[in-house]
């Protein structure tokens, strides 16, 4: 065995701004808060926003945390990922309808056992057409951009003409659960139950995938993988069905970010998911592509700007986002939380 | 002599429109180091890793142990116990120098008994366990990126450049480490620019030109034939 070497080995104490800056994406979110608090002139209004934007922001990263790693992972641009939303909405209102009784009864184990059931199903239908999606649409075009943002595109108008041909061509209009209507008041402010719940599973979703992703040895794989796929292969890993495997957690979490989406909204449209892909596309641009983290921190923001800019200026709502994305890329032009790629 | 470990037979490898190697033979012999020397661009870089299955040969076969690993896929290949340390390191910058080597242990958890041997071949592994290993010098990165490596026993290793742009005092370090795996019994094929190092540790050398293989034969005789390392390699040794 060999001698100790010579060198000394040292590690540069970093100046505080540099050691200070990957907390910055996470103190945007309480800045962007007080700014809310400033600049909206009632707090119990102020208070009832920052849940809805809290909980609207935990649904996008629900819907948007699959596109992320399935971008970062294999480098893969699915505009089909919406799809998955309006599927899982459909799929998981239709079980919701099936539950009639269940729902409507005033008993809240009976409505949360009911929303578990939906969720499960919408979980397990977007999952399997996850794996088809991949494998029919997905895989035949690995490395080109271009042909995966048309044939996605494609997959993805194909789905909403088959919800159709399935659900018929309206809106749906639902009821929540019926002990997840109305308010319950909190210092004088009305914050809707189901935005809680929304806050809620938002947050055990997140915390689960961190998990995986920090303890787990797939989840190191799939970390290594966004960074440095070839480099995951070479040690004897095989990415394609790693890759696989988190497209179809990506495809049923969208799933069930539809269902609380559509609960949400309480309509659900065919065109529903297509939709949502321009908040989705923001939230994963500005976390950085391949982001877990930051996907997070940005649906958080993106949630937030927008209740606070509807409130105070309607009409500056639709471009807040928008305005969100170029501020932030202007900052950090790879996102909040850049993964470093090897290649 | 025994068989070799690897054996590579007329390999071609295209990348785009460009054909890089141009009918390659090369034999590793089982535990021993094997040195691929050649000036820059002449297809050393490509040889590892056609071998290790990143690029795909289009003519030839490539023989580990006997068995045909030509088309199979880069995990596989890996699995069959090759070990690839590439030119960049392939480090993963955002996880950890534990994450990293816990990953590199494909079979299982790491074994203690060889985590003490490679922390004794590069100490600062110890020391940065819990540090991303992102916020390692060069140095540290190229010694994390051959512990990977090591970490589990592996049937050869394919090892590219592992002194380029690294200080005298790593360069010896990184000397020790390849020498003790080396004297483990490893079977070693190595692409090295430092003259020095390959002088040292090369059992046998093979010399590349234009893509194909020009010399084959033992590193003490090309290390001692100035002409020919002239010849083959446009310079001598003794320049270093």
């Amino acid at each position: 065995m060999s001698a100790a070497p010579e060198h000394a080995p040292t590690m540069a104490q970093l100046p505080l701004m540099q050691r200070l800056a990957p907390w910055m994406p996470v103190l945007l979110i309480p800045v962007l808060i007080v700014l809310g608090f400033l600049a909206i002139p009632s707090s119990t209004s102020w208070l009832t926003l920052t849940v809805s934007g809290l909980a609207m922001g935990m649904m996008i990263f629900i819907m948007a945390s699959g596109l992320t790693l399935v971008f970062g992972l294999m480098d893969v641009i699915n505009f089909g990922h919406g799809a998955f939303v309006s599927v899982g909405a459909f799929v998981g209102v239709s079980v919701l309808l099936l539950l009639g009784q269940m729902t409507s009864a005033p008993s809240l184990a009976l409505n949360l056992a009911a929303l578990m059931v939906a969720v499960f199903g919408a979980m397990a239908a977007t999952g399997v057409m996850g794996w088809a999606f991949e494998k029919v649409i997905v895989e035949p075009v690995y490395g080109h951009h271009l042909k995966q943002i048309l044939v996605t595109m494609g997959g993805l108008i194909v789905v909403e003409q088959l919800i159709i041909v399935l659900w018929g061509p309206e809106e749906i209009y639902i009821a929540r659960p019926e002990a997840l209507k109305g308010a319950v008041t909190f210092a004088g402010a009305a914050i809707e139950k189901y935005r809680l719940v929304a806050v809620g599973i938002g947050l055990v979703v997140f915390l689960a995938m961190r998990w995986v992703l920090r303890h787990t040895k797939i989840g190191l794989i799939v970390r290594a993988g966004v960074e440095n796929g070839e480099m995951v292969q070479a040690l004897g890993y095989r990415l394609r069905l790693v890759f696989v495997g988190v497209f179809i957690a990506g495809s049923a979490l969208a799933g069930l970010g539809g269902v609380m989406w559509g609960l949400y909204q309480e309509v659900i449209t065919a065109h529903m998911g297509n939709q949502a892909m321009i908040l989705i596309f923001i939230v994963v641009i500005i976390g950085g592509l391949g982001s877990v983290e930051g996907c997070f921190i940005g649906a958080l923001l993106v949630g937030l700007m927008q209740n606070y800019v509807a409130f105070l200026e309607p009409k500056a709502a639709l471009i807040s986002n928008i305005g969100l994305m170029v501020a932030i890329l202007m900052w950090r032009p790879m996102g909040m939380i850049p993964v470093v790629k090897a290649k | 002599m025994s068989d070799p470990i690897l054996k590579l037979e007329g390999v071609y490898t295209n990348i785009a429109q460009y054909h890089i190697l141009q009918g390659v033979d090369l034999e590793v012999p089982r535990g021993a180091v094997t040195m691929l020397l050649g000036r820059n661009g002449v297809g050393k870089t490509t040889t590892l890793r056609t071998i290790i299955g990143h690029w795909r040969a289009h003519e030839g076969r490539i023989l580990l142990d006997g068995e045909d690993i030509t088309r199979l896929p880069t995990p596989a290949i890996a699995r069959a116990g090759v070990g690839f340390v590439p030119e960049d390191m392939g480090i993963f910058a955002d996880l950890t120098v534990e994450e990293n080597m816990r990953l590199a242990a494909v079979s299982g958890p790491i074994d203690p008994a060889r985590l003490d041997w490679v922390f004794s071949a590069f100490p600062p592994l110890k020391t940065f366990w819990k540090s991303e290993a992102g916020n390692l010098s060069g140095g540290q990165k190229q010694m994390l990126s051959i512990a990977r490596a090591m970490i589990e026993e592996r049937r050869l290793y394919l090892i590219d450049e592992p002194t380029k742009g690294l200080a005298p005092a790593i360069i010896s370090t990184m000397a020790r480490a390849l020498r003790d795996l080396k004297d483990q019994g490893a079977s070693i094929l190595l692409v090295e620019q430092n003259f020095s190092v390959a002088r040292a540790l090369g059992d046998g050398a093979n010399v590349m030109d234009d893509g194909r293989m020009v010399w084959s034969g033992e590193m003490k005789q090309l290390a001692t034939d100035a002409e020919l390392q002239e010849r083959l390699m446009g310079l001598s040794m003794e320049a270093h």
